[in-house]
């Protein structure tokens, strides 16, 4: 328990410590505000529903890609396992996928899709769908066969044995692979409207840089943070319980 | 190898596609495979090509540079001192999460457009990996290896050398993959929002004028690039867990 509260007190001193620099004008207000006005700027912003649009979208975005690759790369994984020769082909990719940084893609779908949600929700996806494919893979992987075998002396159908025992089994892992999905979606979303869009979250944080309106700017950016900060906190929750459960 | 024929149907089929795609919504949204190769030749032949080419790769190799020694540094520091890095690793795993991308406009009021803003934004991108990835190696150390060491009396330069770093080096390396890709995508985000030069630069300045042969002739490379980088490295990785 000391350690977090030790925690809270070191992000608390580095949070004043930027304050202060900010307040005697060590960090000069062109450069960043202070974290007190952040929080104000933040209020009004929210207030004024100046804004309120193109939050609308980015987080519709977000939910949108999250859902498509959760969908998607369960559907994928659950096929490639299903084809053990397929799986030893597209293994390696899988493996160096990451490696690719996807960001270099976005031009391309925008010349497919055009300037839009289109081309920001497939690059998300694109970003998101490979870490629930290699969750779903390493989930169906590790079901222990015992669990299996039980199903099988029930008699159980295919359906029900999927339903019943393989999906709850390998539920911890998948959750894992919905974590990142949840985290490459927004990555994935606001880059996209930050290097290039008309609407969205990033666009306006880019928009505010171009027309140094840093009050907007970093409002917006404090914005982002807490939701994101909040997201993870409570998909933590939820997977050190389904951990737990694991371990059992 | 039967194994790696597999996967190489696989990327046969998956340029196929690309193929039939190219055909299927016509050569101005999709460059072929053909047409893409070939201008990624002609570009190659251009000097100016390789000037953005060495402004990427300069931003990129300083970046991984201080990414690695501050990352491995400062996670081994947390890794031995256990309050701090109990301390640190929500703070730093919270840090990860978040899109980097927001706070770019931060680092270009702090270091002005240049290549020191692309620098930072990369080191942003590939620090806390590694530092991750190493203080879990540290903890994650059997004690049977620090006890032997202690039985042994080895003095503690060679406790570091022949004990320490072999027994971590592995996982080090697996946040040093993930690093290093990480560290490539910031630079080249950073490029392609607010830059004059570089790889990143020139994907958005064909964006605006529509020239999609080149955008893919830049994407074919950056991703030979990194798959070839990151096969490098899991071999390493793997010759020295077999060893």
């Amino acid at each position: 328990m000391s350690e977090k509260w030790l925690r809270v007190a070191v992000v608390t001193a580095m949070i004043l410590l930027v304050e202060a620099l900010c307040r005697i004008d060590v960090i000069p207000r062109m450069v960043m505000i202070a974290p007190s006005d952040m929080v104000v700027e933040l209020g009004k912003l929210l207030a004024s529903g100046q804004f309120s649009a193109d939050i609308q979208i980015t987080f519709t975005n977000i939910a949108i890609s999250t859902v498509l690759s959760v969908l998607l790369g369960f559907a994928a994984g659950v096929i490639i396992y299903s084809l053990p020769s397929l799986r030893d082909a597209i293994e390696p990719l899988l493996a160096s996928y990451y490696a690719v940084p996807t960001f270099v893609f976005y031009p391309i779908f925008i010349t497919l899709f055009g300037v839009g949600s289109a081309s920001i929700i497939a690059i998300a996806v694109l970003l998101a769908v490979v870490s629930m494919i290699t969750a779903t893979l390493n989930g169906l992987d590790r079901i222990p066969r015992v669990l299996r075998k039980t199903g099988q002396i029930y008699r159980m159908s295919r359906v029900k044995t999927a339903l019943l025992i393989e999906l709850p089994a390998a539920m911890p892992y998948l959750f894992t692979g919905v974590k990142l999905a949840v985290a490459y979606s927004f990555i994935g979303v606001i880059a996209s409207e930050f290097i290039l869009s008309g609407a969205g979250v990033g666009y306006a944080i880019a928009y505010a840089y171009n027309l140094f309106e840093n009050g907007h700017m970093y409002a917006l950016m404090l914005l982002v943070l807490i939701v994101v900060t909040v997201v993870n906190t409570l998909l933590n929750i939820v997977d050190r319980r389904l951990q737990a459960r694991r371990q059992r | 190898m039967p194994r790696s024929a597999g996967t190489l149907l696989v990327l046969l089929a998956l340029i196929v596609l690309w193929q039939g795609l190219h055909l299927l919504v016509g050569a101005s949204s999709l460059a072929s495979p053909v047409q893409t190769v070939t201008k990624l030749a002609a570009l190659l032949a251009t000097g100016e090509f390789w000037l953005n080419v060495s402004e990427t790769m300069r931003a990129f190799v300083a970046a991984f540079a201080i990414s690695l020694a501050g990352g491995i540094t400062l996670g081994i520091v947390l890794g031995v001192r256990k309050l701090a890095g109990n301390v640190a690793e929500p703070i730093l795993t919270t840090l990860y999460s978040i899109p980097k991308v927001v706070l770019y406009p931060l680092v270009l009021l702090c270091f002005g457009l240049g290549i020191s803003a692309k620098i930072a934004f990369g080191v942003m991108h590939g620090l806390i990996p590694i530092t991750l990835f190493s203080m879990n190696a540290i903890r994650q150390m059997k004690p049977v290896y620090r006890r032997t060491s202690q039985v042994m009396r080895l003095s503690p330069s060679q406790n570091a050398f022949t004990v320490i770093m072999p027994a971590i080096l592995p996982e080090i390396i697996s946040g040093v993959r993930l690093g290093f890709s990480l560290t490539l995508l910031g630079v080249l985000i950073g490029e392609m929002f607010a830059s004059q030069r570089g790889l990143g630069f020139m994907l958005t300045s064909a964006i605006n004028i529509g020239q999609i042969d080149t955008i893919m002739a830049i994407a074919l490379l950056l991703t030979v690039f990194a798959v070839t980088c990151n096969t490098l490295m899991m071999r390493f990785d793997r010759r020295l867990t077999h060893r």
